[in-house]
């Protein structure tokens, strides 16, 4: 799976975005775990301290594209059509995981859901469900 | 709640240094009245999302918006008092253009003694041709955040968010 890997790495090392959130993520097989690490400048509220819920929803938005992508190998991303975030517990100044599954896949338009935990995987901070569309693999 | 935000007082409305990442994105103040709120994401190259095309990250809109939608709950509460997002929900019509920022107002249409609702939209040059528009419920004063957090209620209840 290494080419697949190495094939992530590029994916999320090519977006401005990803870099600038600080996000990662590990391949075990097919299944990929994204990360992001703590940072200062992702807090929204300083008082408790508290992730902003925004970073919350673009982290889960690229780890359901990271996600699409290695399966799919697409050249080209994918594009978000809708995404609808449940937002359960407080983002506390801890490194977040997430992981995609793909509930449907065609030919244009990809159902994906993301949960995103911090300490406990049994315990979801966020939950996302969106639609993606695909972009063919030539243009 | 994940994204808790603390009543700015009066002088803060419309600044952004109380939220480290309203900061660091960059966030404009554009305009605010009563229920409203209108904010600017400048356009910047770390913020785009597909190296190919240049247009900025959808992240960064759904960051904008999901801000944008608090900040008009705050403009529609006259109390202090902390709010968290319950749920997000984002329609995205079509990509930014290349190098353009990304405006986005927000009304807070209803608010009840426990949830506020929002509507919102994103656009890059015409309001009417928007980028983005959002649905969002918000939970007023929220304790869940307080977990853990060693400060007394009133302490999270506005007054310290500059702190």
């Amino acid at each position: 799976m290494s080419d697949t890997s190495d094939q992530l790495d590029a994916l999320l090392s090519r977006i401005p975005y990803a870099r600038y959130l600080g996000m990662r993520a590990e391949l075990a097989g097919d299944e990929m775990t994204a990360i992001l690490p703590f940072a200062p400048h992702l807090i929204g509220n300083p008082t408790l301290p508290a992730i902003h819920g925004g970073v919350l929803g673009a982290f889960m938005e690229m780890t359901a594209l990271a996600q699409i992508s290695i399966m799919q190998g697409l050249t080209r991303q994918p594009r978000p059509i809708d995404i609808s975030l449940e937002y359960l517990r407080s983002a506390r100044p801890l490194t977040t995981y997430a992981r995609a599954e793909i509930r449907k896949i065609g030919r244009r338009i990809a159902n994906v859901h993301v949960e995103a935990w911090q300490e406990t995987r049994a315990n979801p901070i966020t939950l996302l469900r969106g639609h993606f569309l695909l972009s063919p693999k030539e243009d | 709640m994940t994204n808790t935000i603390d009543f700015p007082t009066p002088s803060e409305r419309g600044r952004f240094d109380w939220s480290p990442h309203a900061q660091a994105l960059g966030f404009e103040f554009v305009s605010s009245q009563k229920a409203w709120a209108t904010l600017k994401l400048p356009f910047r190259e770390d913020l785009v999302g597909d190296p190919d095309s240049g247009v900025i990250a959808g992240g960064a809109v759904t960051a904008l918006l999901d801000h944008v939608c608090g900040h008009a709950v705050m403009m529609a509460i006259d109390f202090m008092t902390p709010i968290a997002t319950l749920d997000l929900r984002i329609d995205y019509m079509r990509a930014a253009e290349p190098g353009l920022g990304v405006f986005a107002e927000a009304h807070c249409y209803k608010v009840t003694r426990s949830i506020a609702f929002v509507r919102a939209s994103a656009w890059d040059k015409d309001k009417n041709d928007p980028v983005a528009t959002a649905q969002a419920a918000f939970i007023i004063n929220s304790d869940s955040g307080r977990r853990g957090s060693g400060h007394p209620p009133e302490a999270a209840s506005g007054q310290g968010a500059s702190t």
